[in-house]
């Protein structure tokens, strides 16, 4: 059973769109710990405010049910940000999960603009989630603040910075970019994520 | 660094495209869903619907259809056309819709913008902005460019950031349908007055133009609608002209 985290942090409309699009017919929206734990795949989206996203994990608890699932657990977004060790955004602590902070881009340069948003390409691909997909591959981002490179960086994009794209450890991963928005190359990583 | 943006542009009357379109092996071509759907294939970045029903009717099967290209398409898109109310910006969200865009009703209600977007988040909001040039001054006008609204285009622009808007779409009314171009000075001046995303859109004849706008008018993406449509250029061939000029695109 797929389990999509309901924990009332953005529109899950794209996502379950993007889903069926590959070829999913049932997914539980489910925030009951019991549901989670048994599932095979865990999916968290996000959008909005990281610190926001975090507090509505811990009111339902599930800021110690997440870090200790044993399925593939993938974080879109927020949902990658909050499973880091904390987020500038709110001053927020985070899940832990992944060892790196998200913190604001600042760019030097007054052209690079914030948020960092539309398509951007993917570099150091390492991981099966890029199955398929080549060096280069472009994913669709809208994000103002970050996770930096760390020994968890699966893949690599830049916007006046280097920063992690996608990240991975054990059994989770995250996805800075929406591939529920990323054409027939997210729809791949989505596919790749449920063959795990 | 970010890819520029190309933007296939779609006018929707009571549920189906009314553009002409060239696209052959398309069975229905009237059929928004489907039109959107092979310019996604091709390359497209994202679509932007816009609805022109003026009947109440029209406008609720927009909603339906904004729901069928939410479950179909895999890119972004943007809604508009009727837009003024946070309920109406929130029956899209619910439908399925990216962004929404807002122009006219934008102009007689500011606080819209800071509404929408408080709500939804800046990302959704892309203030669309028709202006004119009067004397030596840009205008902002109204009603797809009928009205004047005495709000000079730059400024009208800064305060639509201020308010919260994720991104401003710019028209020219004064190149809009020649296909001669875009002022590619406004857009440059408004690119380095704004920190959000700049859109261009109005006048795009060739390739050519579509470049000039990118680099010279430093925009962040163009729009367009009658090049595609009638299948003069088709978004491959823009993309791999735009990449031999040296623009970043997603290819």
């Amino acid at each position: 059973m797929i389990a999509i985290v309901d924990y009332d942090a953005g529109n899950v409309r794209s996502l379950i769109n993007a889903l069926r699009r590959v070829g999913v017919s049932e997914w539980e929206l489910t925030s009951d710990p019991e549901l989670l734990m048994s599932a095979d795949r865990v999916l968290l989206p996000g959008v909005g405010d990281a610190s926001v996203a975090l507090a509505s994990l811990r009111f339902l608890g599930l800021d110690s049910v997440i870090p200790s699932l044993k399925c593939p657990v993938l974080g879109i977004c927020v949902g990658m940000q909050v499973m880091c060790r904390g987020s500038e955004e709110g001053d927020a602590v985070g899940l832990g999960i992944f060892d790196t902070d998200v913190v604001r881009f600042i760019p030097g340069d007054p052209s690079v603009k914030i948020p960092h948003m539309g398509w951007n390409s993917l570099t150091g691909l390492k991981s099966p989630l890029f199955d398929g997909l080549a060096e280069g591959t472009f994913m669709y981002f809208v994000h103002s603040y970050y996770a930096g490179i760390c020994d968890c960086t699966v893949a690599a994009s830049e916007h006046s910075v280097p920063f992690s794209a996608a990240l991975c450890k054990d059994n989770f991963f995250g996805t800075q970019f929406h591939p529920e928005k990323s054409g027939s190359d997210g729809a791949r990583l989505l596919h790749n994520f449920l063959s795990l | 660094m970010v890819a520029k943006r190309i933007i296939p542009c779609l006018d929707v009357k009571d549920g189906r495209t009314v553009k002409g379109i060239n696209f052959l092996g398309l069975r229905e071509v009237g059929d928004a869903v489907e039109l959107g759907a092979r310019y996604a294939s091709q390359g497209a970045d994202e679509l932007v619907y816009l609805d022109i029903s003026a009947t109440v009717k029209g406008r609720k099967t927009f909603v339906g259809l904004v729901k069928a290209i939410s479950e179909r398409i895999d890119i972004p898109f943007t809604v508009g056309g009727g837009i003024s109310s946070l309920e109406d910006a929130g029956r899209m969200l619910e439908a399925g819709a990216d962004k929404i865009t807002v122009n006219s009703a934008a102009l007689r209600n500011p606080s819209l913008v800071d509404e929408i977007a408080s709500h939804f988040g800046s990302q959704f909001v892309v203030v669309a902005i028709d202006a004119r040039k009067s004397g030596d001054r840009w205008m902002a006008m109204s009603g797809g460019g009928r009205f004047a609204t005495g709000r000079e285009l730059f400024i009208w622009a800064s305060e639509v950031q201020e308010r919260g808007a994720g991104e401003i779409l710019f028209t020219s009314m004064d190149h809009d349908g020649t296909r001669q171009g875009y002022p590619c000075d406004v857009f440059s001046e408004l690119n380095s007055l704004l920190r959000i995303p700049v859109i261009a859109s109005g006048g795009a004849g060739s390739a050519e133009d579509i470049a000039a706008v990118l680099s010279e008018g430093k925009a962040d993406a163009a729009l367009a609608a009658s090049i595609f449509h009638y299948g003069e250029i088709t978004i491959p061939e823009l993309k791999h002209f735009l990449v031999s000029k040296g623009i970043k695109v997603r290819i």
